[in-house]
């Protein structure tokens, strides 16, 4: 498994990429191979409010359908409008395939968010 | 409300268990069997579906139980017991059945296999295996028949797709071509003699299901063979995953959801399996009262017009909101790359072309009544 260590991670197997207050967001490598083939990704519309910790969209494999979970709070300026016609990008490339950007309300409150080596541990534990 | 805590139930395991464990499998809790759903590392479910669909794919269903009827009376006993007649059948063949409770519900749906006169075959579900003893064992109690659970003897694997023949002959000297859509022979497999070859699957595609002895060293052996034999035609070992999607495209009905306790032979659409001219079996009265009283709801397959994917348990729910039907299954149809599902509503909006709402989490979303099966393969 791979996880960049530019990113932040959350206990919900999200990544954020911050730039400037700009925080890019999509699943890890580890929620996708979990999930397995991903069939369909549902994302909330450009100004959406999204909370940290709350479900912001959906993404579905085959045989399963899972929220996605906001790692921050902010609202949304633009989705990955490619992922509706090819969700298997996320399986594929899981840190290009990014879902939502959002206008991050607070960029300090991303430090509160594990760094690769802590999520790689917590993914492992999870086997 | 149970007070105690429950020790945790044992999840079963078929003898290849260990087989798809070291190919990497996933696995998952299935009716209580720790079954594999897919194969990352060879395919994953839209590949091994797409296996199936366009050349062959190998499944472990040796989960399904088997119920052996002997005795002068067997026939009598397996007319009893299951709604098809199994009169017409001749020794090497099978038909789809089910056996009812006496209000035209599903104890379950089966295979009925007529291995000679006096000795039949009932290939039965993994998750109602028990359901299914205790029930034949209540019921043919009073015919000179022995019913046996043989569910254990036999490791069931299941070769499938249009180039299951071809592979499958390279290990047989049984004339494959010879034996038809629901029939069955014996022949040697793997060197396995008098091995039950039957051309029977649940995916909707030409294919094989064989029965050979549940040891684990020859199930291995057998299995490894069979992906070796395969190779040539880029067979690959295939999950729950990919066998709930192909049986869906093919509306292939699974117990718990299409059919179940609570849904009766009429609604779930399989009445053209039900012999109501047979004298008697177990849920006939019911029947008769059911098909001149008509029904409530009626299985209808859906295609989605509006972006989403119907899941199972969904409600169908009219303009205003009120709910009106249910879905059963509900996916992704790989090959035919479309949202599909089956659902339960009023014969009055089953009509083909009807455009019904699916509530996907909280949301209306459009879907329009098609006509099934969804997928039909080519006559070859």
């Amino acid at each position: 498994m791979n996880y960049p260590s530019s990113l932040k991670y959350t206990k919900d197997d999200e990544w954020l990429k911050i730039e400037g207050d700009t925080g890019v967001v999509g699943i890890t490598d580890y929620a996708q191979n979990a999930l397995g083939d991903i069939v369909f990704v549902e994302l909330p519309k450009v100004g959406a409010e999204i909370t940290a910790g709350k479900p912001f969209g959906t993404v579905e494999s085959v045989k399963a359908v899972s929220e996605l979970f906001a790692p921050a709070n902010g609202t949304v300026t633009a989705i990955n409008e490619e992922l509706a016609n090819a969700p298997e990008k996320v399986n594929q490339d899981p840190y290009g395939a990014w879902m939502i950007k959002i206008k991050l309300k607070d960029t300090g409150e991303a430090g509160k968010l594990m760094s690769s080596a802590d999520y790689e541990k917590y993914a492992s534990e999870r086997g | 409300m149970s007070s105690v805590a429950e020790a945790s139930p044992t999840l079963r395991k078929t003898v290849l268990n260990p087989v798809h464990r070291q190919m990497g499998a996933k696995m998952v809790d299935f009716g209580g069997w720790d079954m594999p759903v897919e194969y990352p590392a060879t395919g994953g479910v839209l590949a091994e579906h797409l296996a199936v669909r366009t050349g062959v794919g190998i499944f472990d269903v040796s989960h399904m139980g088997d119920i052996r009827f002997t005795g002068p009376q067997a026939l009598d006993a397996v007319q009893h017991i299951s709604m098809n007649d199994a009169a017409r059948l001749v020794p090497g063949q099978a038909h789809y059945s089910a056996m009812l409770y006496p209000e035209a519900t599903f104890v379950d749906d089966i295979i009925v296999h007529k291995i000679a006169d006096e000795h039949y075959l009932f290939v039965i579900n993994a998750g109602t295996r028990e359901k299914d003893a205790g029930w034949v064992e209540q019921n043919v109690g009073g015919f000179r028949c022995k019913a046996e659970n043989v569910s254990d003897d036999y490791t069931q694997i299941a070769i499938q797709g249009p180039q299951a023949q071809d592979l499958l002959q390279k290990l047989t000297d049984a004339g494959l071509s010879q034996i038809k859509n629901y029939w069955f022979t014996f022949g040697t497999v793997c060197g396995l003699k008098n091995t039950m070859i039957a051309r029977t699957g649940y995916t909707g595609e030409d294919g094989f299901e064989i029965y050979i002895p549940a040891d684990p060293a020859t199930s291995a052996r057998v299995w490894q063979e069979l992906l070796a034999a395969g190779k040539e035609f880029g067979a690959i070992p295939c999950g729950l995953g990919a066998r709930n999607t192909l049986r869906l495209e093919a509306k292939m009905a699974l117990y718990g959801h299409e059919i179940s306790e609570k849904i009766n032979v009429v609604e779930a659409g399989l009445d053209r399996w039900c012999k109501l001219e047979k004298p008697e079996f177990i849920g006939k009265p019911a029947l008769e009262r059911i098909k001149a009283q008509g029904v409530k709801r009626t299985l209808v397959g859906l295609e989605m017009i509006e972006r989403g994917i119907a899941r199972d348990g969904y409600p169908i729910v009219d303009d205003r909101g009120s709910q009106i039907g249910c879905v059963t299954s509900g996916s992704v149809a790989p090959f035919l790359k479309k949202n599909i599902a089956l659902a339960y509503v009023p014969p009055e909006k089953a009509e083909i072309g009807s455009v019904l709402n699916v509530e996907i989490r909280g949301q209306k979303v459009k879907a329009k009544v098609v006509p099934t099966p969804f997928y039909k393969r080519p006559k070859r």
